[in-house]
């Protein structure tokens, strides 16, 4: 995510190579290098890098 | 891509899938609600990695497929209205309604464009003001955000050339019909993450509660789906009824609050037909009387359906979850992709598509 500050927020997010406009109105707490959830042109929850690395390390230290 | 390739691992996939078979000890049917999460695992076979006890019934979860036919023939009665440009998601194209299709009225002339955003309406609108846009506003809780944020900035803006025909539905009151119904039977649910990104978790833990079954929020790559039912199947073998957070990297319990105050201000719940499931009660928004000026059914007299679905289709059992896509008669035969009977073999998120796309045996 990179910012264009207007009335509305919208962000400049890359998804995995193409670059789009997606509105941020919903997740005001989206900040530059966040990764984001996006939906129909909005942003609809910014990814929790903490707990996607604590819920990956649960996962791997379960005995297989 | 990051946040995609670690949850489609191997390795985790398969500690998971070992875990969920030990906890699995009598027969158990959990339904997936979300369509996204029905491709995800027909595409990845998810499916066949479980034990055979366990049966995955795939949910209601298409917006397309629910939207009701009276509306789909409303909406092609104002693409053909002179003036009048009728901006639509793309996978509603091939939608039949109870004559024709969006894609069919568009090649016999009438004005119809796919736009990937309710914002791409309102900026044709703007860019036109000699023309009529009606934007045809189907999805769950996840897409009827972006819709409210158009109906606030064209009555901010004054842009009076645009109007919005709403078909937006809620989840939970899904939820509630299909446990209300005996013969569903269901022991736990995986409740659609994306969903629960813009709602919170609040709502399922009363649905929870009074039917007695557990419901996991759950997110859509393998590694994701597969958790949630490790969740889901714990808490079915210890009779536990409650509601559990699978996705939490995605979903806060409180969900997003400025979606959530957005919908509160443009929507209000209403009882309302999902195709193939009938009328449900709080089943679905309509357009709050502030923005009435922008509700299309109340701008155009929209008429009645012409008829019914296809006798053939049979999409209500399957979005009850009491038939499998393909043992359907028609699946693959009468009815394909490009020549659907019923919306699931069309959208992107519809159960009978996603058994067409991965599940086929080539002849």
């Amino acid at each position: 995510v990179t910012l264009a500050e207007g009335v509305i927020r919208v962000g400049r997010v890359d998804f995995g190579g193409v670059t789009q406009e997606v509105n941020l109105s919903y997740v005001p707490e989206a900040a530059p290098g966040d990764w984001i959830v996006a939906h129909v042109g909005f942003a609809i929850a910014r990814i929790d890098e903490d707990s996607a690395a604590r819920t990956l390390a649960l996962l791997d230290e379960r005995p297989g | 891509m990051k946040h995609v390739d670690e949850y489609r691992a191997p390795e985790r996939v398969r500690r998971l899938a070992a875990a969920i078979a030990e906890d699995v000890k009598r027969p158990m049917r959990v339904m997936e609600v979300c369509g996204g999460q029905t491709h995800s695992i027909v595409r990845f076979g998810i499916d066949q990695l479980l034990p055979p006890a366990l049966t995955l019934i795939h949910g209601p979860g298409c917006p397309v497929c629910v939207t009701p036919i009276a509306v789909i023939d409303a909406a092609i009665g104002l693409a053909h209205r002179p003036g009048v440009t009728l901006c639509s998601f793309g996978d509603m194209l091939r939608v039949p309604g109870s004559r024709t299709s969006l894609i069919a009225a568009r090649a016999a002339g009438a004005a119809v464009r796919i736009v990937h955003s309710p914002l791409e309406a309102f900026a044709l609108a703007r860019a036109d003001p000699a023309r009529e846009v009606v934007f045809f506003a189907v999805g769950f809780e996840t897409t009827a955000p972006a819709t409210a944020m158009l109906l606030v900035e064209a009555q901010r803006l004054g842009v009076s050339n645009v109007s919005v025909l709403c078909a937006h539905v809620r989840v939970p009151a899904a939820l509630e019909a299909l446990l209300a119904d005996p013969a569903t039977k269901l022991d736990g649910f995986l409740a659609a993450g994306h969903v629960c990104a813009v709602m919170g978790t609040a709502e399922y833990e009363p649905i929870a509660r009074r039917h007695h079954v557990p419901i996991v929020i759950t997110g859509f790559e393998p590694v994701d789906i597969l958790q949630g039912l490790l969740m889901c199947v714990e808490d079915i073998a210890a009779r536990r009824a409650r509601v559990r957070n699978a996705y939490a990297r995605v979903v806060r319990p409180e969900g997003s609050r400025a979606a959530r105050a957005a919908l509160a201000r443009c929507f209000t719940a209403v009882d309302s037909d999902w195709r193939g499931l009938g009328r449900i009660e709080a089943g679905g928004f309509a357009i709050a009387p502030a923005f009435a000026a922008f509700d299309a059914a109340q701008r155009y007299d929209i008429g009645r359906a012409a008829g019914g679905e296809d006798p053939r289709c049979r999409a209500g059992d399957v979005l009850r979850g009491a038939l499998r896509p393909d043992r359907c008669p028609s699946f693959g035969t009468a009815c394909t992709p490009e020549h659907p009977l019923g919306a699931p073999m069309v959208s992107g998120e519809g159960a009978c598509a996603a058994y067409h796309r991965y599940r086929s045996i080539a002849p």
